[in-house]
């Protein structure tokens, strides 16, 4: 077997001839790593993991799992791979062990077999009490958990997760990625992950893959890519209007100085040492300055530096996509 | 490490989980189940009982004028049953049987087909919105199952259906033929399922491209009311305006109603009965194969 578990080459999709969900992106995923692609809303996360589970066909450019072509041998793609959907997929009218046992019906499990397994699962899952329960009184938390372990029934080589923790609150959360850490240690496979969570791309995915506009802006581990930015992040203001990026690019250290409406974001080495050195070089011209905040790198910082924007905007759409998913639970219910 | 999914099962496997997991929405919600049972009872009371069209030609339902000299007893005698043998006459005429509650009752076995699918239909919409589908098609459950079986489930359920009609109809006074013979109930179940394998392809074709509930379900009310009225279902076509005609002559509802009565309530014509089942399976092949092939392409985008 290779090393490279999922291999991308140029894989592109346009739907209707002229949206173009995925462009042409490039990509590896190794053996036993956790991948993450981060990026907003309608950045083309969903689409490329539904070709590389052989739901959607490519329009151009090719891509592997486990040496398997997507296109033309996806019959057997499917049989090494599971999927954890963005959607609660579990039937309400069903109970917790009733959709996993349907899971294992798709893959052709035997009922034996089916049922060791699931009372495994469940029981890493946590779901052990629950499992005779219909799936309407589960929690978010528990719905996803319960989306792991149908996930993982066919013991898949390849796991691909879509938005795992969308519409989860901060511990469920935090939980839920603890439970994704077990799952992944107990059965040692490979895992690709889409994310708009920059906590979430920081505390699971051995490398992420920074995506919008179905471009790849950047690939590689988070912390790499946190140093990749150069050092600190210094804001400040003053009180005065003039531009001051120029002087300020005179102090030692700073490397890079952006003014976004009279906010400076400052990039510089050894923050702490060179703030100070920022703060006297614009009082002695007789500038003021009255904020200042300082911040390591995180990769929001990068996730700015590469998009050029804020992921506060997904943020919001994300909320609006949620509101729509619980109109819809409601509607079903009733 | 895990191993390999070993268990490469045949192409067909995962089809009866997922009829399986259709039907169980359906037994195991007691409401609805409820529901399904009293729906056919309400339509036979309300459409069977209210247009108790026999009864129009009965006696008791107007007076006859007075005559100057009065009829003579053995007279009014003669006039009755003068009127009550015109009325099995009319009624024999028109509806093939002197009771209009049975011609009727074997109509809602169609109607219930229509809908029953139709709600089947529906249930692929809601598979999509909530990613169920998109689930399915990540398994190595081949894109044809993932059909046959939401049409299998609702063929099965239109079928459970039907019996349950007869069996009402039956305790609600359904008169069946002179030669009726109990295996014709079989017949009653192999037309039911030709006619519901055929319309619920159709809707699920229809259904399949849509994420939202508005557009199939007008698209299906735009189908669905036209096809039962211009069926024989309710009433015989034959009084129908020649253009109307012309439409019940292709619609399935049509053979498949006359098919049940043929099987049921009338003197079976096995000419007739032929013609049905002919027409009924061509149309089923027809659409069932259409249905599915635009199903199967939409899947395999």
């Amino acid at each position: 077997m290779s090393e490279e578990v999922i291999k991308a080459e140029g894989l592109t999709k346009v739907f209707n001839k002229n949206l173009t969900a995925v462009d042409h992106v490039n990509f590896s995923v190794k053996q036993g790593e956790i991948f993450g692609f981060l990026g907003p809303n309608g950045a083309g996360k969903t689409t490329t993991i539904n070709m590389l589970i052989t739901i959607l066909k490519p329009t151009e450019g090719k891509a592997s799992v486990l040496g398997f072509d997507i296109a033309k041998q996806d019959y057997n793609v499917r049989n090494v791979i599971g999927l954890v959907p963005q959607e609660y997929t579990a039937d309400e009218d069903l109970t917790g062990l009733e959709n996993i046992l349907l899971c294992a019906d798709l893959y052709g499990i035997p009922r034996h077999i089916a049922k060791e397994r699931a009372m495994d699962l469940l029981k890493l899952v946590e779901l052990t009490d629950f499992k005779d329960k219909k799936v309407q009184i589960y929690s978010g938390g528990m719905r996803r958990r319960l989306e792991l372990a149908c996930g993982l029934i066919n013991r898949p080589k390849v796991l691909f997760l879509d938005e795992p923790t969308l519409g989860l609150d901060v511990q469920t959360r935090a939980a839920t990625w603890d439970y994704i850490k077990k799952l992944k240690k107990e059965y040692g496979m490979t895992l690709f992950m889409t994310t708009h969570y920059l906590e979430e791309a920081d505390a699971l995915c051995d490398r992420v893959a920074i995506i919008d506009h179905g471009k790849i802006l950047v690939v590689g581990t988070p912390e790499d890519l946190k140093h990749s930015l150069g050092g600190d992040i210094i804001t400040l203001r003053i009180k005065e209007d003039p531009d001051v990026s120029e002087l300020i690019r005179t102090v030692e250290h700073v490397k890079e100085v952006k003014n976004e409406d009279g906010s400076y974001r400052i990039k510089a080495e050894y923050g702490e040492v060179t703030a100070p050195f920022i703060i006297e070089t614009l009082r002695r011209k007789g500038y003021t300055v009255t904020k200042l905040s300082m911040t390591e790198p995180t990769l929001n910082e990068v996730y700015l530096e590469y998009t050029g924007k804020s992921m506060r905007d997904a943020e919001e759409s994300r909320e609006a996509f949620r509101a729509q998913r619980i109109t819809m639970r409601r509607a079903r219910g009733g | 490490m895990s191993k390999l999914n070993e268990y490469r099962a045949s192409r067909l496997h995962g089809i009866w989980a997922l009829t399986n997991r259709e039907l169980k929405k359906w037994y195991k919600a007691p409401v609805i189940f409820f529901l399904s049972i009293i729906q056919p009872i309400i339509w036979m009371g309300l459409l069977g009982k209210a247009m108790n069209i026999g009864a129009i030609f009965t006696g008791t339902s107007f007076t006859l004028p007075q005559l100057d000299p009065p009829l003579t007893l053995p007279q009014l005698q003669q006039l009755g049953d003068y009127f009550a043998g015109l009325q099995t006459n009319i009624m024999t005429s028109a509806f093939n049987t002197t009771d209009y509650f049975s011609f009727m009752a074997v109509g809602m076995i169609a109607f219930t087909a229509l809908f029953t699918t139709m709600f089947s239909g529906m249930s692929v919409v809601w598979d999509r919105r909530l990613g169920f589908l998109n689930k399915a098609l990540s398994t190595p459950v081949s894109r044809a199952v993932i059909i046959f079986s939401k049409v299998l489930s609702a063929t099965l359920r239109s079928m459970f259906q039907a019996g349950l009609i007869i069996v009402l109809a039956i305790a609600f006074g359904l008169q069946f033929g002179a030669n009726f013979n109990p295996l014709n109930i079989l017949g009653v179940f192999a037309i039911m399922f030709l006619v519901c394998v055929g319309l619920s392809s159709l809707f699920i074709a229809i259904t399949i491209r849509s994420t939202r509930m508005e557009t199939p379900m007008a698209v299906m009310n735009l189908i669905n009311l036209p096809m039962m009225f211009a069926s024989n279902a309710f009433f015989p076509t034959k009084f129908m305006p020649d253009w109307l005609q012309t439409i019940a002559r292709y619609n399935p509802l049509t053979y498949t109603t006359d098919a049940v009565r043929q099987l049921l309530i009338f003197n079976t014509d096995y000419t007739q009965l032929a013609l049905d089942f002919t027409y009924v399976g061509i149309f089923a092949v027809i659409v069932a194969t259409i249905g599915i092939v635009l199903s199967w392409r939409f899947l395999s985008k």
